[in-house]
């Protein structure tokens, strides 16, 4: 037990390791949360087009800027799922920024454009689980497109589809672990600098094991919170079972 | 207005085709028929006749593949037209209710005349609970979906269509997804509606509905409109043999 506090005391407050730690946490989260939201803004962006496009194909029509729009995110999807995330960070760092020092740039661009790929196919097929019915009464009834879409389908979408995209922002979170390699400091990086200082690897490795596992926790925990206030009639059904008894 | 006599013609088609799979499968293989104002007419055929194609291709839901369709003297098959604004005056409603499940009974009926700014949000709502008292569903006015019966549920999709005071009502197998005990309740409010004066095209299966209220019989199959006259002529006299064949199986 005191060799457990000797290590605790070197790996976390000798030296204001600390301190370090920190910031590495800041810049896991600055990453994850940048990239979070670009991942979301250009997943609805593909899924929309997708969805578009695939409604238009239906109806026997054809829109010649949305078939290529079209084409150019199934190209966009096919490369970003066909590839390793950190093959992707070492072309956006070494190739396509090669100008630029601003790493966190390069890593929000690079989670943000892989991250988007998975979310649009989310998207696309919470879209696509609504049941068909729905938006034909939305639109027997004369609402557009656009509003049968915002105010019928995508909200009985975003109930079937945040368990998955609580695990995409999950395995977002988790994939940050590999910036290090272009040099950043985030708390994986902390951890191994902490091992090659003090020799010790159990308490800096496992420590940040703890870390990522609790801001997981965090994560699924915000989505199922979430979960629940978007199922108002489960919640009345539970409200009604418990009236029942 | 024009002249507001009996023989005013609401819908009518020309010719209507919907073909699928590239032409392979003919859903619809040039129907010509029409619909008059105050008109109920029930649509009966075999399965895969073509009955429910036809119907849903009146507001536009499937898209035909040649034919016109006039509606109160607008081609709906035209390129440039706004289809949604000749919707909110045609109501429809479905096998499977498509009730908006994470809406309440109100809301679902509240949403398109609000959104589609035909009335206030205030109004929309008195409108819907004298609607639904009219079908004595006015208690669960704030239940969801989920939480009535079937029959329940094709009352309030009815009504829910009636909110939008559309000018035909399209019924696609209104009874066919319910349980044998609840097909009279829902049956027995088109049947109102229909007193009332509605013009109404109905798909269905149940003959003794088509019998009592219908004002014209439409018989399909294959594709095709086959045979059509009144009640007595359909299930009195028939004339061709497919229909023969067709009423011998279902009577």
């Amino acid at each position: 037990m005191e060799k457990f506090m000797a290590d605790f005391q070197q790996t976390f407050i000798d030296s204001n390791r600390w301190k370090a730690l920190l910031s590495g946490l800041g810049v896991t989260l600055e990453i994850t949360f940048l990239a979070l939201i670009l991942g979301v803004v250009l997943g609805v962006l593909v899924a929309v087009i997708r969805s578009s496009h695939d409604q238009l194909e239906i109806q026997h029509k054809k829109n010649g800027v949305l078939s290529v729009l079209n084409a150019i995110c199934k190209v966009y999807l096919t490369i970003i799922r066909g590839t390793p995330v950190m093959v992707q960070l070492l072309i956006m760092y070494f190739v396509i920024l090669a100008t630029s020092t601003n790493t966190v740039l390069v890593a929000t661009l690079t989670f943000g454009i892989n991250s988007g790929a998975y979310v649009a196919e989310i998207i696309r097929s919470g879209i696509m689980s609504v049941d068909k019915g729905q938006s034909e009464a939305g639109r027997s009834l004369g609402l557009s497109y656009v509003q049968t879409m915002s105010n019928i389908v995508i909200p009985q979408a975003i109930k079937n589809i945040l368990p998955a995209l609580g695990n995409e922002f999950i395995a977002l979170l988790k994939e940050t672990s590999i910036v290090n390699i272009i040099g950043m400091k985030d708390i994986t990086k902390w951890a191994m600098n902490v091992q090659g200082r003090t020799y010790q690897a159990f308490m800096p490795f496992l420590g940040i094991a703890a870390i990522y596992l609790v801001l997981v926790l965090g994560l699924s925990k915000l989505v199922s919170i979430m979960e629940r206030r978007l199922n108002p009639d489960v919640e009345s059904d539970k409200q009604r079972n418990r009236d029942k008894h | 207005m024009l002249n507001q006599t009996n023989s005013e013609t609401v819908i009518s088609t020309e010719d209507l085709k919907v073909y699928f799979k590239d032409g392979r499968i003919k859903a619809l293989d040039g129907v010509t028929a029409e619909i008059k104002k105050g008109e109920v007419v029930v649509v009966i055929g075999p399965s895969g006749s073509g009955k429910s194609t036809f119907l849903r291709s009146l507001n536009m839901l499937e898209y035909p593949t040649s034919g016109k369709i006039i509606f109160d003297g607008t081609d709906l098959t035209a390129e440039k037209i706004n289809i949604d604004e000749h919707r909110q005056r045609m109501g429809m409603v479905f096998q499977h209710f498509n009730l908006f499940p994470h809406m309440t009974i109100l809301s679902n009926m509240t949403l398109a005349p609000v959104k589609l700014k035909k009335l206030s949000e205030a109004d929309a709502k008195a409108k819907a609970h004298e609607l639904l008292t009219r079908v004595g569903l006015d208690d669960r006015a704030d239940a969801y979906p989920s939480q009535l019966s079937g029959g329940q549920k094709q009352r309030v999709a009815i009504v829910r269509a009636l909110e939008m005071e559309p000018e035909v009502m399209l019924f696609d197998e209104p009874t066919s997804a319910l349980d044998p005990e609840m097909v009279g309740e829902v049956l027995d409010v088109m049947k109102e509606l229909a007193k009332a004066g509605m013009t109404m095209v109905v798909v269905t299966h149940e003959m003794g509905f088509a019998r009592e209220v219908a004002d014209r019989v439409l018989f399909m199959a294959d594709g095709k409109l086959v045979e059509e006259g009144t009640p007595e002529q359909i299930f009195g006299n028939p004339q061709s043999p497919r229909l023969q064949d067709f009423l011998s199986k279902v009577l």
